[in-house]
């Protein structure tokens, strides 16, 4: 079966309870009627690799801020001759994306503007990064000193004395105003040397495949990935405390992690266990302001406030270290079939070409390792200080009655909450009762309904007409999106010999094994030892997962999606952007994966037709452009 | 058995020298322990010749008879020729250097189920080796069983050394007799049950990157001939990742039959012409062995290659003959430069200095040059053409 096309926004069906949930997102946010004939005439795929989950109003924030300061990068700052930035909707909850293009006609202009602003950063590249890790840095540290403390009874006397003549909530809106700012700043900083780092990838890709004709991707991979990044590290540490614990004797103590008080102080207590707790501490900062998450979503837990996790983690590596097992990554035979690749690739080509081969390895090798460790200060680090004080700020506002849940300020957007704030500021200060606890209770079930039904269906991978081919470089390299993916999504692609599913040959190798599927961070501790991880997507915070799993599927992501380059971290095969491997494959049944071909097959498929569920609701507003 | 002064087993592990073993042997024992395996097999060295013709008192004679021959006198070449292989082929082995030689039959033959044909080929030294056509280079015998065929054959072999050409050839040559030698090659007979022809090289257009195999079952003249259509497939050549597959029809395989001493040609089956023929496991090893045949021999080979059935899985692959490649050798990889895109345009003038983004680190007012740029150049023009090419 062959379509030509994925479903128009309007003709997806809204799950019954979720009628009205445009209204619950920023107006710019959704698609409008009024644009229905050019917004269907674009080709919009969604991005369920960063957001693969319904957002709730609040949570656009890290959409808006991360789409938009891709795009600034490319439109405005680096002047990328042929590719925008990206159009992005909400729809349904979702997140999809629409690359924009550069008129033809003004392509060679921009080419002279591009090569003086790349050739900038590539030729001060140490530098330049060097200074933005002490802006971001700064920046993390600014959003630390934020609270959200309780409004006081009244103004402290100190302040009548000195004349200082305010009340202290404009301290408040600012703080809030602050945070929201100081998270849009590491966004822009996050991309700063982002697109650089794939423009670099790109020209050395590119190059390979001119001299090389099909060369495999991971291939190209392989030759500029950093084997020790700064992605591994949390991971990495937590093996270092494991093989200490094991060194001094320590693993009766870990019997419990999920007690974490009663485990660090057991731990301490015991003989040896002040070195022990030493070297954890030294790895809590900054090595724990990690999610299991990836940073997006207020739900997204962080190891620094969950330490259960991390301890849970080191209790398993205990484990397997007292069975024998080896858990620290093969770093040295990694790095030596790096080399080994090199070295051949390198030994093929000759004069001329093997100079422009070293000249752009070498540029890539530079550049592209930020794209793996990057994710560590933004996604992990900044944002985990952010929903922190988001929280803390929603605690306070419950208290004061806005809301009965603790984190119900995620059902407002970022601009109500500004509202909401100067609803409960007059309030205060008037000495009256605020609005918003007699108005945001009841709007936030409201939405809260909405989002949960808005759960119960899956995006659709893409929105209306395919391109006849997909060239934008960028779409491809960060999400894989490509002609041929596009094409298996619907439907038209080579079929899997013994039916089955195709995505990309990310890691290479075959392995054969029971399915795990994982839809949520929190079903992790399930995972059992020799399983196949089936995955809507992965996050770096997995790590210890991987030292136990025999192989990955992913729905989402391409070569240089975060399970590709753990699997291949890990010397596990990996078959990335299925489509639909977590919702065709159940728990449980056999599965071959080839990371080498990209195919997975389901050995033991006992449902025949055990695709995915129906969607059981249709109504009305299926979609903003048919309210009129 | 092990090797020693007058068998040389090919896995042996003895260095080969070519006056010991003669071309064609010392030839098979450097393929061998270079990771290219040979069908198995043995030498019966010069050393065992020379005892042999001295012990047997032939050596005077060769000599004398030799001594003073006119090479314009065909008749008398052809009598003296006569008399020597007679002498050769006739003349007892002393008992110690034949019980050597039946030893290593039987060791070679212990290493399959039952006793399997062999082939006996003469082996000669270096200056025996004029040009192809003399010195007993054609004397190759085939399908033969048993222990005093071998030894009969070997003599046969010794004996072409002493063919009226070869005499004559000397004589006018000014080749001396004394040291004149002959080794001798014992091997298996080739039970092909897949074979085929692997190029280190996509022969399409010359990519160095790749190894393209072609395999179809039986005995491989049928792929080298065109007889029937081999899957065919491309591998990287670094990673050995299959790049692409096609699966020929394969229809028909040549087989030896031991018995009649020939090949028969039959029909393959739907379900064997339905599959590949190659295993994965197999058709990695196919890859790495020409990968270290291109290795060994310094340029992209075009080798023959054959999966033995009487030979154990991991030891059954068998290289039968590797030659330069040369159609696509001689030409460059690619066009000499990659990536020139029509966009380049250096630096502006933020780069001051840098007039040409492709030299290194240029001296520009930027205070840093501990970037890319001061390890390696880059070239901006090939990284836009990059981004503007239409796809990728």
């Amino acid at each position: 079966m062959s379509l030509k096309s994925f479903p128009k926004p309007s003709e997806l069906p809204v799950p019954a309870g979720a009628e009205g949930w445009e209204k619950i997102y920023p107006y710019y946010l959704v698609f409008q009627d009024k644009l229905k004939e050019q917004e269907d005439a674009k080709f919009w795929f969604c991005d369920s690799q960063h957001w693969p989950t319904v957002f709730k109003p609040f949570e656009t924030i890290g959409g808006e801020f991360a789409v938009k300061c891709l795009g600034q990068y490319n439109a405005r700052h680096l002047m990328i001759p042929n590719a925008n930035g990206i159009e992005f909707r909400v729809h349904l909850g979702y997140l999809y994306m629409s690359p924009i293009p550069v008129p033809e006609g003004q392509i060679a202009a921009r080419v002279p503007l591009f090569e003086q602003r790349v050739g900038h950063y590539f030729q001060n590249w140490d530098q330049l990064l060097k200074q933005w890790h002490v802006k971001v840095k700064g920046t993390i540290d600014e959003m630390e000193t934020i609270s959200f403390p309780k409004l006081p009874d009244m103004v402290p006397m100190e302040d009548i004395l000195s004349g200082k003549g305010k009340d202290g909530s404009e301290k408040l809106l600012e703080s809030y105003d602050r945070l929201i700012q100081l998270a849009y700043q590491n966004w822009q900083y996050h991309f700063e040397f982002l697109n650089l780092g794939y423009i670099a990838y790109l020209d050395f890709f590119n190059f390979c495949k001119q001299v090389f004709p099909n060369i495999p991707d991971q291939s190209i991979a392989t030759m500029v990935q950093g084997v020790d990044m700064e992605l591994f590290r949390p991971d990495d540490e937590l093996k270092q405390l494991a093989k200490l614990a094991v060194e001094l004797g320590l693993q009766p103590n870990f019997g419990n992690t999920d007690d974490v008080d009663v485990t660090l102080g057991a731990i301490a207590a015991a003989p040896g266990g002040d070195r022990w707790v030493a070297q954890y501490e030294g790895a809590k900062d900054p090595w724990f302001n990690f999610t299991v998450g990836n940073g997006f979503y207020g739900h997204d837990k962080y190891w620094n406030e969950h330490q259960e996790i991390p301890l849970g983690y080191i209790a398993d590596y205990i484990r397997r270290v007292d069975e024998g097992q080896e858990i620290m990554r093969p770093v040295e035979a990694l790095i030596t079939e790096r080399d080994r690749i090199i070295e051949e690739y390198r030994d093929l080509l000759e004069g001329e070409n093997q100079a422009l081969f070293d000249a752009k390895r070498g540029l890539a090798a530079t550049a592209y390792p930020y794209v793996e460790n990057h994710n560590f200060y933004i996604e992990h680090w900044t944002m985990g200080v952010f929903w922190r004080k988001i929280r803390e700020l929603s605690r306070m506002m419950q208290a004061e009655g806005f809301w009965t849940e603790p984190d119900d300020l995620l059902y407002l957007g970022r601009n109500e909450v500004r509202d909401a704030l100067f609803d409960l500021v007059t309030g205060w200060g008037v000495g009256a009762k605020p609005i918003g606890p007699d108005y945001w209770p009841a709007e936030i079930e409201r939405r809260r309904g909405i989002v949960d039904a808005l759960k119960t269906a899956r995006p659709a991978p893409a929105l209306n007409t395919p391109p006849e081919s997909i060239t934008e470089p960028f779409t491809r390299m960060l999400w894989g999106i490509t002609t041929e993916q596009v094409q298996q999504w619907l439907g038209a692609g080579e079929a899997v010999e013994g039916g089955g599913l195709r995505g990309m040959a990310a890691s290479p190798g075959v392995v054969e094994g029971l399915a795990r599927v994982i839809t949520d961070a929190d079903q992790l501790s399930e995972v059992q030892q020799g399983e196949i991880l089936v995955a809507t997507v992965t996050a770096p915070s997995w790590g210890p997962i991987f030292g136990k799993i025999k192989a990955t599927v992913t729905d989402i992501g391409g070569m240089m999606s975060h399970a590709a380059i753990v699997c291949r971290e890990y010397g596990l095969p990996a078959v990335t952007g299925t489509g639909s491997a977590s919702t065709t494959i159940k728990t449980g049944q056999r599965l071959r994966v080839d990371g080498t071909k990209g195919t997975v097959q389901i050995l033991d498929a006992l449902i025949p037709d055990a695709g995915e569920p129906e969607l059981q609701v249709t109504g009305p507003g299926a979609h903003s452009h048919s309210h009129v | 058995m092990h090797s020693n002064e007058y068998i040389q087993f090919f896995d042996g592990g003895i260095e080969p020298k070519l006056e010991n073993l003669g071309g064609k042997g010392a030839s098979l024992v450097t393929m061998t322990s270079a990771g290219m395996p040979v069908p198995p097999g043995f030498v019966v060295t010069t050393a065992q010749f020379d005892a042999f013709i001295e012990e047997a008192g032939i050596t005077r004679d060769i000599h004398e008879l030799l001594a003073g021959l006119d090479p314009e006198d065909m008749g008398q070449v052809d009598k003296v020729s006569a008399a020597i292989r007679e002498d050769i082929r006739s003349r007892p082995v002393p008992p110690a250097l034949r019980e050597l030689t039946v030893t290593a039959y039987e060791s070679l033959m212990s290493r399959f189920d039952a006793p399997v044909p062999v082939a006996v080929r003469s082996s000669a030294t270096a200056e025996d080796l004029p040009d192809a056509s003399f010195a007993g280079q054609q004397d190759t015998y085939l399908w033969l069983d048993g222990v005093k065929a071998v030894t009969e054959h070997i003599r046969q072999c010794w004996a072409s050394l002493f063919t009226s050409r070869a005499i004559i050839y000397r004589l006018k040559n000014n080749i001396p007799n004394e040291g004149l030698s002959m080794a001798v090659v014992v091997q298996k007979m080739v039970n092909a049950r897949v074979s085929g022809v692997a190029i280190t090289m996509d022969p399409t257009n010359g990519d160095r990157s790749k190894i393209t195999i072609d395999s179809s079952y039986g005995v491989g003249e049928m792929v080298v001939s065109g007889q029937v259509t081999p899957d065919n497939i491309m591998l990287d050549k670094v990673t050995l990742t299959v790049i692409s597959e096609h699966l020929g029809d394969k229809h028909a395989e040549l087989v030896p039959d031991a018995v009649a001493g020939r090949l028969v040609e039959r029909e393959v089956d739907a379900e064997r012409r339905g599959r590949r023929s190659l295993s994965d496991a197999e058709l990695t090893a196919v890859a790495q062995m020409a990968k270290r045949a291109e290795k060994h021999y310094k340029c992209p080979q075009d080798i023959e290659w054959a999966l033995d059935t009487d030979l154990p899985d991991g030891d059954n692959l068998l290289l039968l003959q590797s030659r330069p490649e040369t159609v696509h050798s001689s030409k460059p990889v690619v066009p000499s430069s990659a990536s020139a895109g029509g966009y380049f345009s250096g630096l502006s003038p933020a780069g001051s200095s840098a007039t040409s983004a492709s030299t290194t680190a240029p001296a520009s007012s930027t205070p840093s040059s501990t970037g890319p740029s001061s390890s390696s150049s880059f070239n901006l023009g090939s990284i836009t053409a990059s981004l503007l090419k239409p796809s990728f």
